[in-house]
């Protein structure tokens, strides 16, 4: 099936909606893809650096982005005109941006997430079996050994941080016949541990805190994407780990260093394993086998 | 100011904390950001200083200095030394004296503004309590017995608002039961029967009614929506989308509706169909727990004027006030 490439998805028109008096929603695309991000990251790189007045919030998320502005200053219309006409500037294969690599420790199957999930299985599609098994049967493979390996096997890109801050909606770096895809929980459940990972649709997401949360549950990371009080100096520049654009790398672990690292975090002394590239979507259409590699290559 | 009680929930809230939601920061800050804003202007603040935000059983409150403060929003009856005091309007208080509240008669939130604001460090630019990652307002969390909040130096004017109130014309109307919506977003999800009767039905404010959300109660949703094959990477349920960004004051189709409000998550993967206009959100805030409220949709152009009035109408006030120590 895969000749190893990543086709590119034609766009189809842009949707602008009005969110209210205030907001302005872009879809790119019904469907997730990597074009259908890179262009929301790009558009809304290119808004921000615009001196158009009125801007007060501007979000890419993952097929689509938002943007909030002050009415009294800027006519949404006005708003959605600029914004296709530097749709029409925007060539997703030239765009270009410097990422972090970043090394996630995961211990997948862990007990305080397997604890959460048996807790709520009257809202799972399958009550039966735990999250990993079913996950792994809908998407047809063996077992949920060959699950995680191939959840682990490849990274991830971060293509929109939200929900709550810090959480970042991860997509794996495969060709479409590769990817996962899971459905969210019948019904949310209240609680979810933090830093648990869940899967829901064609994403990952690491849970920053305690809470509700409708995504699978496949394991939990000793490290944080939040840090309120800013003490790990990987968050010298923000409370907030990973931005749109990063890649992370989800590497099994086991029990004995989950709690060693654990510990290091608690001290405030971890230093995470991460390194800045350029990332090039181009080269990585052409060959994400190749490109992935090079990136593990850099990273360990 | 001493707490002497924190009431039911009693936050520090302000304009709020912009700029951060592609970190997944929601604004927080006021709920009724007309009430915050009249509470502020009456004591002589800017409209961008803290307030205390009241939810229907307010907080008792020890003044350990002499100061003028203003109660505006939700009617909690307040009283100063067991004396009634007029709301909407500022009033003086000598130190030692006790501001005491009772279950709010009509609407859901009260603010509370003391001459000088309520002076705690901003966090990421803002004062606004923003409780699920504990950041903001005192400690980030919602006020108990025994904490002391610092108030700032009040303006020069602030003596000279005594005395000064809000017409009762000026005062909203917390007993509307109709909400006005610019419908949009992912609506094309909706059958167009769906649309009508979602538009149709009479919600009742469910239990699940908060900083977050306000989650309601009516007909079923999910025959609402139009039967598709679901787009690459969006779930299969029929509300699911591929997860995008949610407006605040949009409405989420999860199982019910949610309104999305100022503490609210930025982003997930169920349809959103409409978005709540920005002055009734402030509305819609203060309809209690079991009211009914209909949405109305209207176009844009009708919400801007809609805005451009409550923005007239607040500018009018403050300019009026202004007179009082010009």
């Amino acid at each position: 099936m895969t000749d190893g490439t990543i086709a590119r998805q034609e766009l189809p028109d842009p949707r602008y909606e009005y969110g209210g008096d205030d907001w302005v929603f872009v879809e790119l695309a019904e469907a997730m893809s990597f074009d259908a991000n890179f262009k929301a990251q790009a558009i809304t790189q290119q808004i921000r650096r615009t001196d158009l007045e009125g801007l007060v919030e501007v979000a890419p998320s993952n097929a689509s982005y938002l943007i909030q502005f002050d009415p009294g200053v800027l006519h949404p219309d006005e708003l959605i005109e600029e914004l296709r006409s530097l749709e029409d500037e925007i060539d997703v294969s030239e765009y270009q941006w410097e990422a972090r690599v970043f090394d996630i420790p995961v211990l997948y199957d862990d007990p305080w997430t397997r604890e959460t999930l048996m807790e709520f299985r009257e809202r799972h599609q399958d009550p039966e079996s735990t999250d990993l098994e079913y996950s792994a049967r809908i998407n047809g493979f063996d077992s949920v050994e060959a699950f995680i390996d191939h959840h682990a096997g490849a990274p991830h890109l971060v293509t929109m941080i939200g929900f709550v801050p810090g959480l970042p909606f991860c997509f794996q770096m495969v060709p479409r016949e590769e990817q996962i895809e899971v459905p969210k929980y019948e019904q949310p459940r209240t609680a979810t541990p933090s830093r648990a990972i869940g899967f829901g649709g064609a994403f990952t997401a690491i849970y920053p805190v305690p809470g509700a949360g409708g995504y699978q549950l496949y394991g939990r990371t000793p490290v944080e994407v939040l840090d309120v009080d800013q003490e790990l100096s990987a968050f010298e520049e923000s409370m907030v780990l990973p931005n749109p654009g990063d890649i992370l790398n989800f590497r099994r672990i086991d029990r004995e260093e989950y709690d060693a690292i654990r510990e290091e975090v608690e001290a405030g002394t971890y230093q995470y394993t991460l390194e800045r590239v350029d990332f090039e979507p181009q080269q990585f259409f052409e060959d994400p086998r190749g490109y992935n590699e090079r990136l593990m290559e850099v990273l360990y | 100011m001493r707490v002497l009680d924190g009431g039911l929930v009693t936050t520090v809230q302000d304009t709020g904390r912009h700029g951060h939601y592609h970190i997944g920061m929601p604004p927080s800050g006021a709920m009724d950001q007309f009430a915050h804003r009249v509470a502020n202007w009456l004591v002589g603040n800017d409209e961008t200083d803290a307030t205390l935000e009241m939810t229907y059983m307010g907080a008792d409150i020890e003044f350990q200095a002499d100061a003028v403060f203003a109660v505006t929003g939700a009617d909690m009856q307040p009283a100063l030394e067991d004396e009634p005091v007029p709301t909407w309007t500022a009033v003086r208080a000598e130190a030692g004296d006790t501001l005491s509240f009772e279950f709010a008669t009509e609407g859901a939130r009260t603010y509370l503004a003391v001459g000088g604001g309520i002076d705690i460090e901003p966090v990421m630019g803002s004062r606004s309590t923003y409780t699920l990652i504990g950041i903001g307002g005192h400690e980030g969390r919602s006020l108990e017995a025994g904490d002391e909040l610092p108030i700032g130096e009040p303006s020069t004017h602030a003596e000279a608002m005594v005395g000064a109130t809000i017409e009762e014309a000026d005062r909203p109307d917390y007993a509307r039961a109709e909400i006005d919506v610019v419908m949009g977003l992912c609506d094309y999800r909706l059958t167009d029967d769906g649309r009508e009767r979602f538009l149709d039905a009479d919600w009742k404010v469910s239990d699940e009614a908060d900083r977050v959300g306000y989650r309601f109660e009516g007909p079923d949703i999910t025959d609402m929506f139009e039967a598709r094959e679901q787009p690459f990477g969006a779930g299969s349920d029929v509300t699911n989308v591929v997860d995008l960004g949610y407006p605040v004051g949009s409405i989420q189709m999860a199982g019910q509706p949610i309104v999305l409000m100022r503490d609210a998550v930025t982003g997930g993967g169920y349809t959103t169909v409409g978005t709540v206009v920005s002055p009734d959100r402030g509305a819609l805030s203060q309809c209690r727990t079991h009211s009914t409220v209909t949405f109305n949709a209207v176009p844009v152009e009708d919400a801007l004027d809609s805005r451009h009035e409550r923005d007239a109408t607040l500018e009018r006030i403050r300019d009026a006030l202004a007179e009082r120590h010009a």
